[in-house]
């Protein structure tokens, strides 16, 4: 089961490591504290586009407030995805806090999207490693990106692209999956007007309330075609 | 030493504030999970948010300034898609498609002449 989440997750392994690598870099060249506080960072926030902006925050020596809220803002977007694992997660005891803990895009991903067994502890075991395993690639990058700092000589420029390529493979599943492409449609529409309408900080939060009011709008058609079958077979 | 008290209090902070974005459908629908409107937007948002990740993260990639605006980062994308319809690797869709954007992007092939 090991290998299986590991090879669930190299995709990630390949994002995450620059990725954790540029806001380390990003945290040892802007900031003065310890090369440590940055893995710390990555072990107890766990969170991308939040960290860097962390940093931001830590350099202007914002207040506390500030920071809260700044970082309710920017991880607003989950607020969503829970609603799609209630279910998997339930009964997975001690290792549900951790598991709603690790809940970054890429997991949530990575766990909406593979196939799951009726066996549902075996299943909780295997999301249970696949988050640990993602953030500790995260936290590996953290840590190289602020111990190398300037030193680092990047010609992996453009690996980064792996996450992408990640996002795309699983639009591709959860099509094959789903059997409706709607979602897909509706998803990336919502991304072109949030692109267009809104600055890069709050797209993805934007897009997802888009798609989510979306989403509300398909449930209630949706809804109301099955009842209206009803009627018309009884 | 007012410093670190500072640098804890932030790192904390940012950590509740983290972790409450995720935890809090969990605290609020645990009990409807099999609520009918639960169940569709569960069933339904990762296809969604998936196309949307995958739009917003590609737009950021790409160069929209050169003559072929946005062409080095939907010709990787383009070749994930028809790799992944054809083999359904995940893992050889995704190398094939990082290669092609590290050596697009490394040597600068689609900036200049085209």
């Amino acid at each position: 089961m090991n290998h299986k989440a590991f090879k669930l997750t190299l995709p990630i392994l390949f994002g995450y490591i620059p990725l954790g690598m540029a806001f380390g870099v990003l945290f040892a060249t802007q900031l003065d504290y310890a090369w440590w506080v940055a893995p710390l960072m990555g072990l107890v926030i766990y969170a991308g586009a939040g960290q860097i902006l962390a940093v931001s925050l830590l350099a202007a020596n914002a207040g506390l407030l500030e920071v809260a809220i700044a970082m309710l803002v920017l991880n607003a977007r989950h607020l969503f995805y829970g609603l799609s694992l209630l279910g998997q997660f339930r009964g997975a005891g001690w290792r549900k806090a951790y598991l709603i803990f690790g809940l970054t895009d890429e997991t949530y991903s990575l766990l909406t999207s593979r196939p799951r067994s009726d066996n549902r502890s075996q299943e909780q075991h295997l999301d249970f490693r696949i988050t640990v395993l993602n953030q500790l690639y995260w936290i590996a990058g953290c840590t190289l990106g602020a111990v190398l700092g300037e030193a680092v000589a990047f010609n992996s420029t453009g690996i980064e692209f792996a996450l992408v390529a990640l996002f795309i493979v699983l639009t591709i599943e959860q099509l094959k999956a789903l059997g409706d492409s709607f979602p897909v449609w509706a998803g990336a529409a919502a991304a072109g007007l949030a692109i267009m309408l809104v600055p890069a900080t709050h797209q993805l939060v934007a897009g997802i309330v888009i798609v989510t009011t979306v989403l509300l709008i398909h449930y209630r058609k949706h809804r109301s075609n099955v009842l209206a079958g009803d009627v018309s077979r009884g | 030493m007012v410093e670190s008290y500072y640098l804890a209090a932030f790192i904390a902070v940012s950590a509740l504030a983290t972790f409450a974005t995720r935890v809090v459908p969990f605290l609020f629908f645990e009990k409807h999970t099999d609520h009918p409107l639960v169940k569709h937007i569960g069933r339904f948002l990762p296809a969604a948010v998936m196309a949307l990740l995958a739009t917003v993260f590609l737009q950021r990639s790409s160069g929209w300034q050169g003559q072929l605006p946005g062409a080095d980062a939907l010709i990787p994308a383009f070749l994930v898609i028809a790799i992944h319809l054809w083999r359904r690797n995940a893992l050889l869709s995704i190398a094939a498609g990082t290669i092609t954007y590290m050596a697009i992007q490394q040597t600068g092939l689609l900036q200049g002449a085209l």
